[in-house]
């Protein structure tokens, strides 16, 4: 497979699905989850028959005229959602629920004041960016000692768009999931994304750790970049795939046996390291060839 | 072939070693030697809260700021201590903007009835006494509050049995209580405990000692429960609960069942995948991953690692990567083999070459559970501590573990001379 000659069309198709996904993502925007932005979430068990969404509104509007949304869960039970209450507040919705519905089980209650909302989004930011450009310079540093012909940032550079590349598709993914069904950002997500960033360089820095030995050994000659990538592809390809794919076998155990609090956050990773395959195979090593492409015909 | 007297030793204590950490990890095989040093459980698989306040520092002067904090701590540990929770964490939490104070009680029942305690400042406070005529009566609020209570007791009247609180306070509260009794002699003092009439006795003659009585017509369980929030002292600085969460036991049971069955589950699937890749390697990198398993639990479970669900899920991932270093050592071995190399060097070539790219990709995940430990508070780090400690673990049992395996077991076919490995160039 010459994935150099038909390099455009593997950039093209991750440039069509990156640009996609950002349209979505600014589009539709994400929702960002309660411990984002703060709020409440408060997960109960009502045995008692007469209980739906709507009379658990209204015995709650009862108490207090503030906004709440009522959704049943998955396994019945049902999920209120709410502006931040106080512990006091908590206690007379509860106290309601009960005189009106009988029995009831509190499975969790969270309430999250906003100023730990914006202090966490922050961190998250922060950390985002602190993970692009550590692992980027890292492999800058790892490869400092091939400088010819690609010097070793532009090596740090390339993973450093794939990771972008690996983490705006489920990014994406979790927009028009947001649209759809209301899956939210929260701070798993964003743990989920970094885990990505963590993985998927795996793979690129398997062929460009390949790409470094086989421009080593044939120093003092004249390098056929274009051979030089495509073989160091072809002799990785399986390992490459091998490495992610003993991830996603976990991944998928974990997401259709595993706690239900995880499912998304499980999914976003999958699909992080699944275009992490691809890209670490179809993205990085094109996009090294393509810039010392573009930047000999520079300075030529 | 170097010292395999040597490689054999080592290979039968790390087994001897997994073993051992295997016992101590799965509780029911032999509870008296695993139960030395119990799981830690998160909230989130125990049940439990997790509380977080704000201190308002407002009014406290910059220089006594970690006085005060220190202070509230203690004060809010000891009232914890109160409920029965088995080891409460209380721990101080500071950002730029605000100062915070975290609440962790595991697998309690009654949280309502544990915040409103925590929040609770019981505030005593006496009053003088002004009658005009036969029935008007008004008090007159004094300096002397609880904020000078130095220490209270229960005691008991000799006469009627009934409860009494009897409180001690510090040298300034004692002078403004002899001060106060020596004002009001043959008239009544008044003591109010949140801002509510307890008792009116009669000041018989100037007090010194700096200790008084409390007798009101409480129970023993009241006046237990005033000497204990007397004893845990006022708080400092006013609190606001900002985060609560709770989760109850049963959700929490359920999860840690699921994320088990998954993790065993994953692992399972890995093994199949290797033997059915790798063949006969795969069969040592199924040991070295079983190892891995067993090592890394149990220095989580030395080291009383929280395990959380998100830390769990951490560790089930590292189960994912723990054989990567296994398939890329493995494969440059199959790519020595088939340039005529005898097997024995092809393993020792295989783990030599491959070794940087194992080294490269395991120090990005290095970084990357670094900047989340770093960066985040309790639930996270659970999954960047398992997740960091999981990768160095699983480089030394994919590196070192399967390395003595394969020196150990593989042997050559027939006595060939090792070739001299003459790196292949490509024009």
């Amino acid at each position: 497979m010459d994935v150099i000659a038909k390099r455009n069309i593997f950039l093209g198709f991750s440039g069509i699905i990156v640009v996609a996904s950002l349209i979505v993502i600014f589009v539709f925007g994400l929702k960002p989850g309660i411990d984002l932005i703060g709020g409440t979430q408060w997960n109960i068990a009502v045995k008692n028959e007469d209980a739906s969404e709507i009379t658990i509104k209204e015995t709650m509007l009862g108490v207090s005229d503030r906004e709440v949304m009522v959704k049943t869960a998955s396994d019945g039970t049902y999920i209120v959602r709410m502006l931040d209450t106080s512990e006091e507040l908590h206690q007379k919705y509860f106290t309601a629920l009960i005189s009106k519905f009988g029995e009831i089980e509190e499975k969790s209650f969270s309430s999250i004041g906003p100023a730990i909302g914006s202090e966490l989004r922050a961190k998250a930011i922060w950390a985002m960016i602190l993970v692009l450009f550590g692992i980027s310079l890292y492999i800058t540093f790892a490869f400092r000692k091939v400088s010819r012909p690609i010097q070793s940032w532009k090596y740090g550079v390339s993973t450093l768009i794939t990771l972008f590349h690996d983490v705006i598709i489920p990014t994406g993914l979790l927009a028009v999931l947001g649209q759809i069904k209301g899956i939210e950002i929260d701070t798993n997500f964003i743990v989920a994304l970094l885990v990505v960033m963590g993985f998927s360089v795996h793979d690129t820095i398997v062929v460009f750790d390949r790409i470094r030995e086989n421009i080593f050994l044939s120093r003092g000659k004249i390098i056929n970049l274009k051979d030089t990538i495509n073989f160091s592809i072809k002799e990785t390809i399986v390992r490459s795939i091998n490495t992610s794919l003993t991830l996603v076998l976990v991944l998928f155990a974990m997401m259709f046996f595993g706690p239900s609090p995880l499912f998304y956050f499980v999914l976003t990773i999958i699909v992080g390291t699944i275009f992490g395959i691809y890209s670490s195979i179809f993205v990085a090593s094109p996009l090294l060839y393509v810039w010392d492409k573009w930047s000999t015909k520079k300075s030529a | 072939m170097h010292n395999r007297k040597n490689i054999s030793l080592i290979l039968v204590s790390v087994f001897i070693l997994s073993f051992i950490a295997g016992i101590f990890v799965y509780e029911p095989f032999w509870k008296t030697f695993s139960s030395f040093r119990p799981w830690g459980l998160g909230l989130d698989l125990a049940g439990g809260s997790y509380l977080t306040y704000e201190i308002d520092l407002s009014q406290v002067a910059q220089v006594d700021k970690d006085f005060v904090v220190g202070g509230l701590r203690d004060v809010i540990e000891k009232r914890v201590n109160l409920f029965g929770v088995s080891e409460p964490r209380v721990y101080n939490e500071n950002t730029a903007s605000a100062t915070r104070l975290v609440v962790e009680l595991a697998g309690i029942k009654d949280v309502k009835e544990a915040i409103k305690q925590i929040g609770e400042t019981p505030f005593l406070d006496f009053r003088e006494v002004s009658q005009e005529g036969t029935s008007t009566v008004s008090f007159l609020p004094t300096e002397l509050s609880g904020r000078y209570v130095k220490g209270a007791q229960l005691q008991f009247d000799n006469i009627t049995g009934t409860p009494q609180v009897s409180i001690e306070f510090n040298s300034e509260g004692a002078d403004l209580f002899a001060e106060l009794t020596g004002r009001n002699i043959g008239r009544p003092l008044a003591i109010f405990l949140d801002d509510e009439l307890v008792e009116m006795p009669m000041v018989q003659e100037k007090i010194t000692g700096g200790k008084a009585q409390i007798t009101g017509k409480f129970t023993v369980d009241e006046a237990r429960k005033m000497v204990e929030r007397f004893n845990a002292g006022a708080l400092p600085a006013p609190i606001t609960l900002v985060n609560q969460q709770t989760i109850s036991s049963d959700f929490g049971k359920d999860s840690l069942d699921k994320a088990l069955f998954a993790g065993a589950l994953g692992t399972l699937f890995v093994i199949i995948f290797m033997l059915i890749f790798y063949r006969s390697l795969g069969i040592y990198s199924t040991i070295a991953l079983l190892m891995y398993v067993a090592l890394a639990l149990g220095i989580f479970k030395l080291f009383n690692v929280t395990m959380t669900l998100a830390g769990i899920a951490g560790f089930i991932l590292s189960i994912g990567m723990a054989v990567d270093a296994n398939i890329l050592v493995f494969e440059r071995m199959k790519e020595e083999l088939k340039r005529g190399v005898s097997k024995t060097a092809a393993i020792e070539e295989g783990f030599r070459r491959a070794w940087t790219s194992i080294r490269d990709s395991n120090v990005s995940t290095l970084i990357t559970s670094g900047v989340l430990y770093f960066f985040t508070s309790s639930f996270v780090r659970g999954f960047a501590l398992t997740l960091f400690i999981g990768v160095i673990v699983s480089m030394f049992s994919a590196i070192t573990i399967t390395r003595t395996l394969l020196r150990v077991f593989v042997k050559d076919k027939k006595m060939d001379t090792p070739n001299l490995v003459v790196p292949q160039t490509i024009s």
